[in-house]
């Protein structure tokens, strides 16, 4: 025991010894370097190979850029592609590269390229987690070395946008096998090492087409998962920035201090009460109406410490498609009481809960366990580590209800799809959905969105219950960070220190 | 027994346990009939308050009472501990007391298998079948259970060879008695004492395990209030509201304490060599 003790005691002489010794240093560069804090750690370093966020926000732009680029309003601009045209009937899209584009390596991005990266993501053997988004594209061709057109089978008015997304991250044949361990591409940060379960740091990539525009010379992505050490680390001054910190009840300790800036913006996150569609008594409207009656999203963002935007569909308030369907089945527990009689289901009935071990859905999951059981439906919470989900919840479907953020863009199409984990099946929507798709004329686009937004309110697919807000938390003197966060990426390129 | 009413109340460490648990045990059969509060009421306006005359403790993060928690908690504690060892006792002191009689290859075969299951952390097995069996109070008992059963049956295994070597146990082995039947007349009555204090303190361990399964998500699930759990709920709040996070430490702590001051005492009060050991 005292052997222990003294131990314990040295262990922590020593670590002051080292804060002494490299605290200083520190400080000294802080002006071009910047310490990005993480919630989670990407399991690769390749956006084509895995589909968590992290990969993306890690690496999109930072290393690997697509031919578009979704800036900070969620809107698509250039990125690879200075320009492109696109065909009358919506079929074929014309990009033309910029030129002298280099990648880390040294490599040279030629339309070969392009072709190449393109036709990794829809070949049929193709294991890219976002597949589905490219299925529409027929053919790419590369028409002479900075052109490169691509044909789809049928029109797809999300064609840009996905090709914009860090999923079609352009990469080079000579390096594509290996990204998933060393990424090589042609964005502005050279990745410089990583460190398991620690972090993941990059250098200015001085070959860059625009190397003056970039201001930091060295950016470390540093994973800090419990949200009490995120707050630590910030106090501390290990970190620079949460650019998503997830922890909405200690926002009002980081606000106590005059150093953070503390920036609530929106994300593409629904968080919804996911439905088990296809299993009884689930797969009754009655009975999803009943649940929606019973849903108070007003104690649920309260229980989020305020954070969060009601919804009432799977949609973004911030969208310009979106309109606020949060009445389709207004708070009312007598009106989900006698829906559930109508139901058959006088007494209730008892449901399984399966949460993932994340923040906002085990709290949401307590005070819904708490609302259902007011109309009748005695909810059994079990809570299950991420593995364990996405096993039993989202491929097996082994579940009646969860709730889970569904933090994609544009990704109403999710209700579209055959065998997608809550089991909805609307032949309705599923039309509806193919004429936004198909649909040229962007004004066009969003009424159907409007319409595709109400038939799955209508039909109460799941709890919807609440649009999660982007906590974005930075050194005051920091400037450039994003906002909102219309897609997972954490883009650098306009970042700084005040000088 | 005589006289063991008088060296108790000499005993300090003894009578401090034996309030604690009085008062863990009273809290817990307390809640079964009253608590200040319904412990699933969510109240989300009046959600983190610190403690007041409504709420004596105060409330989490969802507006419940943590006095009505404590004291439910209390319960799921006492009922995981109680069931796991419990069940570990029965199995661990039936397998010692086989070993001791039967020894030869029994016993080598229990010996080596005791030894197995602790080779691996106790809470690492309990993570693993949690894990694999689900998340549940059940599970967590069962696991629980698991890792009481060699510690009982090791200790039983010990005491009881002692047992057989003695005298009057060898009388009733040369008189043509049955293994079984002197194992349950002369072999076990002797070494009650010895594991009265072992289920003692397994008890604290076991609250401590349940504790630390809760505080993983693996054990007793919410809104099923439990120490472990809310101490889990709390250390996010550590900056708004500490005390959240006090209190059901405070509470293990107590309860844990308290057994193993009880569980001391009583190996002071029932083991006669110690009792020599002291006078002399």
């Amino acid at each position: 025991m005292e052997a222990l003790h003294r131990r314990r005691l040295l262990g922590a002489a020593g670590a002051v010894a080292t804060v002494g010794l490299f605290g200083p240093d520190v400080w000294a560069q802080a002006k071009d370097r910047l310490v990005i804090g993480m919630s989670l750690e990407p399991p690769v370093l390749d956006p084509t190979k895995n589909a968590a966020a992290a990969i993306r926000e890690l690496t999109c732009p930072s290393v690997y850029e697509s031919l578009g680029r979704i800036d900070r309003t969620g809107a698509v601009g250039p990125g690879l592609a200075a320009s492109w045209t696109v065909s009358t009937d919506g079929k074929e899209y014309t990009f033309k590269l910029r030129s002298g584009v280099k990648f880390h390596d040294g490599e040279a991005l030629d339309a070969s390229v392009v072709k190449f990266s393109l036709d990794r993501l829809f070949a049929p053997g193709s294991t890219v987690p976002a597949k589905s988004l490219y299925t529409d594209i027929g053919k790419v061709e590369a028409v002479d070395s900075t052109t490169v057109k691509i044909t789809l089978k049928s029109p797809n008015s999300y064609l840009l946008y996905n090709l914009s997304l860090g999923d079609a991250g352009i990469m080079h044949p000579k390096s594509a096998a290996t990204n998933d361990k060393h990424p090589v591409g042609t964005g502005p940060f050279v990745f410089q090492g990583r460190k398991e379960g620690d972090s993941v740091s990059f250098a200015k990539f001085s070959g860059y087409r625009d190397a003056a525009a970039i201001k930091l010379n060295s950016v470390i992505f540093k994973v800090v998962k419990d949200p009490s050490a995120q707050v630590n680390a910030l106090l501390a001054g290990d970190v620079d920035t949460f650019p998503g910190f997830q922890a909405p009840e200690l926002v009002a300790r980081l606000r106590k201090d005059a150093r953070f800036a503390v920036v609530v913006g929106t994300t593409e996150g629904e968080v919804i009460l996911a439905t088990n569609n296809g299993k009884k008594p689930f797969n009754d409207l009655k009975v999803r109406q009943a649940m929606a009656h019973a849903i108070n999203r007003k104690d649920l963002i309260e229980a989020e410490s305020g954070f969060g935007t009601p919804i009432g569909s799977h949609f973004p308030p911030h969208n310009k498609a979106y309109i606020d369907l949060t009445g389709t089945y207004p708070f009312d527990i007598a009106k989900g009481k006698a829906l559930l009689a109508e139901a058959g289901y006088p007494n209730g009935f008892d449901a399984s809960l399966k949460l993932p071990p994340v923040g906002y859905a085990q709290r949401a999951g307590e005070v819904l366990a708490s609302q259902l059981g007011k109309i009748g439906i005695k909810v059994a919470i079990t809570q299950l580590q991420w593995p364990q989900w996405l096993s039993e919840v989202f491929k097996e479907h082994n579940y009646d209800l969860t709730v889970v953020a569904h933090t994609e863009a544009n990704d109403l199409d999710r209700y579209a799809r055959d065998g997608y984990y809550w089991n909805y099946n609307s032949p309705a929507f599923k039309a509806k959905w193919r004429e936004v798709v198909e649909a040229t004329d962007f004004a066009r686009r969003d009424e159907l969105l409007k319409e595709c937004q109400r038939i799955i309110a209508r039909d109460a697919v799941n709890g919807f219950l609440y649009q999660l807000a982007k906590i974005g938390v930075w050194k005051k003197e920091l400037v450039g960070m994003w906002e909102n966060s219309p897609t997972p990426s954490v883009d650098l390129t306009g970042v700084h220190w005040k000088a | 027994m005589n006289g063991f009413g008088a060296r108790a109340a000499r005993h300090i460490g003894f009578q401090v346990g034996v309030v604690l648990l009085a008062l863990f045990v009273g809290t817990a059969l307390l809640s079964l009939v009253w608590t200040p509060y319904a412990v699933d009421a969510l109240q989300m306006r009046s959600k983190l308050l610190p403690a007041s005359a409504e709420h004596l403790l105060g409330t989490d993060h969802l507006g419940r009472d943590v006095l009505s928690r404590i004291m439910v908690g209390a319960r799921t504690s006492l009922a995981v501990g109680l069931i796991a060892v419990g069940l570990g006792m029965s199995v661990g002191v039936a397998l010692g007391a086989w070993a001791a009689a039967r020894g030869g290859w029994v016993d080598e075969m229990l010996s080596r298998a005791s030894d197995l299951v602790f080779a691996f952390p106790a809470v690492l097995i309990a993570i693993l079948i949690t894990s694999v069996l689900g998340a549940s109070a059940g599970n967590a008992i069962l696991a629980i259970a698991i890792f009481n059963v060699p510690v009982f049956a090791r200790v039983t295994r010990g005491a009881a060879l002692a047992m057989w070597s003695r005298d009057f146990v060898r009388a009733a082995v040369a008189l043509g008695r049955a293994p079984v039947g002197i194992t349950l007349r002369h072999v076990l009555p002797n070494i009650a004492s010895v594991l009265i204090v072992q289920a003692t303190i397994q008890f604290a361990v076991a609250i401590l395990a349940e504790a630390g399964l809760s505080y993983l998500g693996l054990g007793a699930q919410p809104p099923t209030p439990s120490w472990g759990g809310m101490l889990r709920d709390a250390q996010t709040y550590i900056f708004q509201a500490p005390e959240l996070a006090i209190w059901p430490g405070l509470a293990i702590a107590m309860a844990v304490l308290g057994l193993n001051m009880l569980g001391d005492g009583l190996r002071d009060l029932l083991d006669p060599r110690l009792r020599l050991l002291r006078v002399g």
